[in-house]
């Protein structure tokens, strides 16, 4: 990630497709994860902690979206519900049947997965637009079922309260121990995301999302490639949706409103479609978007608006800054945050000799 | 006719004229992609954003109300032709993620605009028309849908004389065909895609201009942009006969499900039930009832 080669010497797939591309990304991935176990919990406060915490689980979601979106090509407007799908299957299992969430967390990525692929069959027969609609539709009716069916839902407010993740008794309350709680999580997904996408089926999708009839001629299984991106993908929204749960300590079906799932279109477009990397700079990028419009409205905001009307200032400030920044890099810079990235890289390449 | 009989007529008079305005709405839609190929998902937003136009212009002192409806008109074609220059132009030949992706950008701003510029109280489109309804049988429909219903006809007829019979409609479906063949017989591609959403811009005025008058406008009237997909997708997102079509079947299932299926549900059907009807219709056929079959190349 952070070391640099001097130029490409590989040999063989094996040796392009590795994780490591030369010993020292062992060193760097070593220092990550010093950074991210033992320094960021130390140095950050609470406050700092439930921000980077929000930041992890959408991490979660945006690779799983992208992994739909990004390698396979077939998009979802509906990860939004299916993240409700995950969030409500744990809560019912956690508080139904008292589950612990290594139980919960697992079901509800099934299920999500389950429900995700059920949207996904019409993919074997529409694809772009008409797609982009039926899985909008899907969105639309899994909100509706799940608030207007009270044994899902839990009652007029169609919001269960979970108990909190506990590990060996201990209830995990803090925000530095739901930190770590999530990080694992994310970690996992990161490297699942990894190396999913230099397998097999990783090669499948993204053959079917450069051109499905030539990856049909060349003896991929669309359908089936197509259901288990739409399953993959559903079960890292799932998850991505248990975690929202636990975070939150209660599962609410507004919070995983049509709104949702664009925020994460917003998250892979900006961070770079078909990239692990872009999913994690995109969902901190976006995560963290509407703490930064609130702290400079609140500081140079009051010369312009009137303190009663911050709120809803602030909330359409942040929908506006939003849609542009979704317009101007689609417009400007397709492949995302993942693109200036490389760019800083290759710069730093051959720095300070260049050419 | 007996009680239960007269109930069934009026919901289905009722969801005829509301399908007819739904109609409207999705015409604005179907010409983008007739002649572009560009989902636009901000249509519900440009709807609310001529509401906006609307209600200003009506409400201010001394402006005529034919003047006022034709400002609002010009104000959408102009703001169509901006969009088309800045923002999707760019765009031309990227994979179609990309142009859902920025009409959906499009729609946060434009519903994150009003708020910042005009306040978020609900404004009026006050048009001289009466309160009146008209009594059809035991049916009875407000006057504005009336005059949508009529319109929606008018505009129906425009853009079908236009498309099959004018030079104009007819360069524009060959560019909706091939656009580089388009380009070689000596068309004007990125003229013509300017013109389909300056024709769009029309119809977006016109609906804002009903719909804000039927509602009031503020940010929740871009909600009827979500009811535009299954009347397109029903009707084939190509086709204009097809909108009007998908958009009666739209407003009369959705009548017919509030007055039969919501009492015994707790109401909100009418929200969901086209979509299941979109997704049935899309199993069986998926270019929709109208919309033409393509065919892929590798």
């Amino acid at each position: 990630m952070f070391h640099r080669e001097t130029g490409v010497f590989k040999t063989s797939y094996a040796a392009d497709m590795a994780l490591y591309p030369l010993p020292i990304a062992r060193g760097t991935v070593i220092a990550l994860l010093v950074l991210f176990v033992v320094i960021v919990p130390a140095v950050f406060g609470e406050y700092y902690l439930s921000i980077i915490n929000l930041v992890l689980i959408s991490i979660v979601g945006a690779l799983g979206l992208n992994i739909l979106v990004g390698y396979t090509g077939q998009i979802s407007i509906g990860h939004g519900a299916f993240m409700s799908v995950g969030a409500y299957t744990a809560a019912n299992l956690a508080v139904r049947a008292g589950l612990p969430f290594w139980i919960t967390l697992p079901a509800g990525g099934l299920m999500a997965a389950l429900v995700g692929a059920v949207v996904g069959i019409p993919s074997l027969r529409i694809k772009g637009l008409y797609l982009a609609i039926a899985t909008l539709a899907g969105q639309l009716i899994i909100e509706w079922i799940i608030n207007h069916v009270p044994w899902i839902s839990g009652g007029t407010q169609a919001s269960i309260q979970v108990p909190r993740p506990s590990l060996f008794g201990h209830e995990m309350k803090t925000q530095g121990e739901l930190y770590f709680f999530l990080l694992f999580f994310a970690l996992i997904a990161i490297v699942a995301a990894l190396n999913l996408v230099r397998s097999r089926i990783g090669r499948a999708f993204v053959a079917i999302r450069d051109q499905d009839i030539a990856a049909e001629i060349i003896g991929i299984d669309i359908f089936r490639y197509k259901l288990i991106a739409f399953a993959i993908s559903s079960f890292y929204a799932g998850v991505c949706g248990v975690l929202y749960t636990y975070y939150f300590g209660i599962a609410n079906y507004e919070q995983f409103q049509l709104g949702v799932s664009i925020e994460y279109l917003a998250m892979i477009i900006i961070g770079g479609l078909g990239s692990v990397l872009g999913s994690i700079l995109g969902a901190a990028f976006v995560s963290l978007l509407p703490l930064a419009i609130r702290t400079v409205m609140e500081s140079v905001g009051g010369l312009f608006f009137a303190a009663n009307e911050m709120a809803t200032v602030v909330s359409s400030m942040r929908l506006v800054i939003f849609g542009a920044l979704i317009i101007v890099f689609l417009v400007m810079e397709p492949e995302g945050l993942n693109r200036l990235w490389r760019n800083i890289r290759n710069y730093f390449r051959v720095w300070p000799f260049s050419y | 006719m007996g009680e239960d009989s007269e109930f069934f007529f009026s919901l289905i008079v009722n969801g005829i004229s509301i399908g007819m305005l739904y109609a409207l709405i999705a015409l604005g839609f179907v010409l983008v992609y007739k002649a572009t190929e560009a989902l636009n998902f901000a249509q519900g937003e440009f709807v609310m954003l001529s509401g906006y136009i609307a209600a200003a212009l009506l409400t201010a002192k001394g402006v005529p109300v034919i003047a006022a409806i034709i400002g609002t008109i010009a104000i959408m074609i102009g703001f169509s032709f901006a969009l088309e220059r800045v923002v999707l132009r760019p765009l031309l030949g990227r994979p179609i993620v990309a142009v859902i992706m920025a009409t959906i950008g499009l729609a946060a701003i434009l519903r994150g605009l009003p708020p910042l510029t005009f306040g978020a109280e609900t404004r009026a489109v006050p048009l001289p028309i009466g309160d009146d309804p008209l009594v059809i049988g035991p049916a009875t429909v407000p006057p504005i849908q009336a005059i949508g219903f009529v319109v929606t006809l008018i505009f129906l007829g425009g853009f079908t004389w236009f498309f099959s019979k004018s030079r104009t409609g007819v360069a524009l479906r060959a560019v909706a065909e091939n656009q580089q063949v388009a380009a070689a017989m000596g068309i004007n591609v990125e003229r013509y895609f300017a013109l389909a959403w300056a024709m769009a811009g029309i119809a977006s005025a016109v609906s804002g201009i009903v719909w804000g008058n039927m509602l009031g406008v503020d940010v929740q009237l871009a909600l009827v942009g979500l009811k535009v997909f299954p009347v397109v997708i029903l009707g084939g997102l190509d086709s204009i006969a097809g909108a009007v079509v998908g958009g009666l079947t739209v407003g009369v299932v959705e009548s017919l499900t509030a007055g039969y299926v919501d009492p015994y549900v707790g109401g909100g059907t009418k929200d969901f039930a086209p979509y299941l009807l979109m997704i049935v219709a899309l199993m069986f056929r998926p270019y929709g009832l109208f919309g033409k079959r393509k065919i892929e190349r590798v």
